[in-house]
């Protein structure tokens, strides 16, 4: 899933051991997340968007409004 | 992307119980193996001697559960389902193809404790799968 979690760290110079700490996750995760390989859960989405206090959709791009744009 | 990262607090306390199964299973083995080489043991003590070495093997299944439940992290906890599911499908399939030819009498009867091994061999193919596909992946 497409995300702007990469610009929104840069933007506070947080590395992904940063984020990752911040979130209570393994580094791997943050990096899996930011290149799209891995989609987290409800609940970590949440804590995604509440540390950076911003709505869920203002990070994440929605996978059928990504795919309905491209048609 | 290193393994020594994804090692988190969970998965050293399941290493610290696989540690000590392995004790376990060293002590319930070796005494074993010594009893029955020199006909010490007999009756109902032969089947319970025998049975012994495998509980701890049961109880580091048990552990990989345990760890799974105790895993925070879910992307580490995804990628330990993706190795053991390819680690079930290789000895899934190892044990089908070898019961065939054994049903035909091209291969000879191997002890069926063989699985478990062929089960680790199985999460080594599924770490690397996840080193392929996903960048990560613990050995």
């Amino acid at each position: 899933m497409d995300n702007r979690l990469r610009v929104l760290r840069a933007e506070r110079n947080w590395s992904q051991q940063d984020l990752a700490q911040r979130l209570d996750v393994s580094r791997q995760s943050v990096n899996a997340i930011e290149t799209g390989k891995y989609d987290p859960s409800l609940p970590l989405a949440f804590r995604i968007s509440e540390l950076f206090d911003l709505a869920i959709e203002d990070i994440f791009v929605s996978p059928s409004r990504h795919s309905s744009k491209a048609i | 992307m290193t393994a020594r990262a994804l090692r988190t607090a969970a998965w050293k306390r399941y290493n610290l119980r696989i540690i000590w199964l392995s004790l376990l299973y060293c002590a319930f083995l070796l005494p074993a193996v010594y009893g029955f080489k020199h006909h010490l043991i007999t009756g109902a003590a032969a089947w319970i001697a025998a049975v012994l070495p495998a509980l701890p093997i049961i109880g580091i299944f048990g552990a990989m559960g345990r760890y799974l439940v105790e895993e925070p992290d879910e992307y580490v906890r995804m990628l330990t389902v993706r190795q053991m599911l390819w680690a079930m499908g290789f000895t899934l399939s190892c044990a089908t193809i070898w019961g065939f030819l054994d049903n035909f009498g091209l291969v000879g009867h191997v002890d069926g404790y063989w699985i478990v091994v062929l089960w680790y061999f199985g999460q080594a193919i599924g770490s690397i799968a996840n080193r392929v596909t996903l960048g990560d992946g613990r050995c």
